[in-house]
């Protein structure tokens, strides 16, 4: 196969590779990710698209699991409270860390850390907890750096937990939006959602204190009720592999304001709302 | 009839196909949604449904030997329905072990465990319905779903069994043929785009003259499952590229 005429030819689906196609033997390229180089010639090793960068050839891969980028907003599970560090579930191939020194405390941001912190660590995320936060940068061997040094990072509370798959999910200016029917949506670029109640922004900061706490604000029915229709709207997307973000997700909601929130993912519904989205989508493209 | 007629003065084996002829093939990826990769795998009567979780933070840290690269763990499991005689077989029968060890260094050859440090990945197989060719099924499906989980391989790695009878060989055992006394069988597992064997596995006697056409009509068969499996594999991607096209557009 050759790249330079596979270039002009634009239809997505014609450039499809397999592991252990050759995609080039022009010595001219580099391989980059998805592929490997035997005898002067490049192969894929994933089945997904090639993409070209001037020199550099790469396959993405159509589903594979999260692989970080500093700077991406992600939400995350702690599973581990180690020495100065959290061990964090992000859905990547190794588990993600968060240093003790890379979140921010109650009671001043510049506050140094002192060796009480890190004897109460759990006090702060606990085994379980979902965390909101960046990527900071790589360790050695390619595992995530993360910190919440925002007032908007932080423990995640007040909602449900969606996960998807992480291909969905486009790296944007904002991941946090604010829907109109009175829900907050986290979507974090490795695939894990967080759908919550809505918190004003300034009762946030003026909770400051608080930032740690495990205990949930009173959510009353219809929040939740608006909660959960968000989070079947959101699984429903995942299903029919859309993007999701806020845009796709109000789609997705306005369509299934006439069905009950428990019938949501059953079969015929949620065929018909998928029709009712993909023509939607259809619409605006 | 004291010796099974395994092949008919017409060329014709029990269930009809010729000495070079393979089972029906029929297979599908992405068919669980809570797994990384899934594929179902059908040969014959032989059903097979794998399910790959990972890379993923390896389940005890003590296991990693090598820092440098993935570790990769199989289980097997039979159905007690999978035969025609209902039995439930303990999860340290030593045929089942024997079979996961030999899938899990097949893909250890295969997979691009460099590419992975510090993690782990896991394969999950559960053969449903057996009917000859286990350990070909097994590592025909399992390389479906490590492709539909987007790990990186040299290559497919495609297995297929063969054997002999009255000085001819015969692909592709079935059941009664595997089980048959007079049946020297054997499984070959290739990498198809250098030939090079990943796995090679006989328990009986074969004469050392034979060994050769046994094994060519052995690695035959394994190309024609290559283009199955690509198919299989192709569609999986064109119709995750259609869906996502959709959407951006």
């Amino acid at each position: 196969m050759d790249i330079d005429t596979e270039t002009q030819q634009q239809n997505l689906t014609t450039q499809i590779v397999t592991p252990g196609s050759a995609i080039t033997s022009d010595p001219a390229f580099m391989r980059g990710h998805g592929t490997f180089g035997e005898h002067g010639t490049i192969y894929s090793s994933v089945a997904g698209v090639v993409e070209r960068i001037n020199k550099l050839v790469s396959v993405r891969s159509l589903k594979q699991r999260y692989s970080g980028e500093i700077g991406d907003i992600v939400v995350g599970r702690i599973t581990e409270v180690a020495s100065k560090r959290w061990r964090v579930d992000v859905n990547s191939r190794q588990d993600a860390m968060l240093l003790l020194s890379s979140i921010n405390l109650p009671g001043g941001i510049q506050r140094r850390k002192s060796e009480s912190d890190e004897l109460q660590m759990r006090s702060f995320f606990a085994e379980g907890d979902l965390v909101f936060a960046e990527v900071q940068s790589y360790f050695a061997d390619g595992a995530l750096s993360l910190h919440t040094r925002s007032i908007q990072y932080g423990k995640l509370r007040n909602g449900t937990f969606v996960s998807v798959f992480p291909q969905l999910v486009p790296r944007s200016r904002s991941h946090f939006h604010t829907l109109p029917c009175g829900v907050d949506v986290v979507l974090g670029v490795n695939g894990y959602i967080w759908v919550s109640k809505h918190v004003p922004a300034a009762k946030v900061e003026a909770n400051a204190e608080h930032i740690y706490s495990n205990k949930n604000e009173e959510i009353s029915e219809t929040e939740r009720e608006s909660i959960a229709r968000v989070a079947n709207c959101i699984q429903l997307l995942n299903r029919l592999y859309v993007k999701i973000t806020d845009t796709t997700i109000i789609f997705a909601y306005e369509a299934s304001l006439g069905h009950a929130v428990k019938d949501l993912l059953t079969m015929d519904i949620a065929t018909d709302l998928a029709h009712a989205v993909n023509s939607r989508l259809a619409q605006q493209g | 009839m004291s010796r099974q007629e395994l092949l008919s003065p017409e060329g014709l084996r029990i269930d009809g196909r010729r000495a070079n002829e393979l089972r029906r093939i029929a297979c599908k990826a992405s068919v669980l949604n809570t797994a990384d990769g899934s594929a179902y795998y059908e040969q014959g009567n032989t059903k097979v449904l794998v399910a790959v979780f990972g890379p993923r933070e390896p389940r005890q840290r003590t296991a990693l030997q090598q820092h440098d690269q993935a570790i990769i763990n199989v289980e097997f499991n039979v159905a007690p329905f999978s035969t025609s005689e209902r039995r439930k077989r303990s999860k340290g029968d030593k045929r089942l072990l024997e079979i996961s060890s030999f899938v899990r260094q097949t893909f250890e050859g295969a997979v691009q465990r460099g590419v992975y440090p510090r993690s782990q990945i896991d394969i999950y197989v559960h053969l449903l319905q057996h009917d000859g060719g286990m350990l070909e099924a097994c590592v025909n499906a399992a390389t479906l779903a490590l492709v539909d989980a987007g790990i990186s391989m040299d290559d497919y790695v495609c297995a297929c069994t063969a054997g002999l009878v009255d000085e001819q060989p015969l692909l592709d055992l079935n059941g009664q043929e595997e089980s048959a006394i007079n049946m020297p069988g054997l499984t070959v597992a290739v990498l198809p785009r250098n030939g090079s064997i990943a796995l090679l596995q006989m328990e009986s006697k074969i004469h050392a003259t034979k060994l050769d056409d046994v094994m060519q009509l052995a690695i035959e068969g394994c190309k024609h499952i290559h283009k199955k499996l690509d198919e299989a594999v192709l569609a999986a991607a064109n119709d995750l590229a259609v869906k996502l096209n959709n959407s951006v557009q």
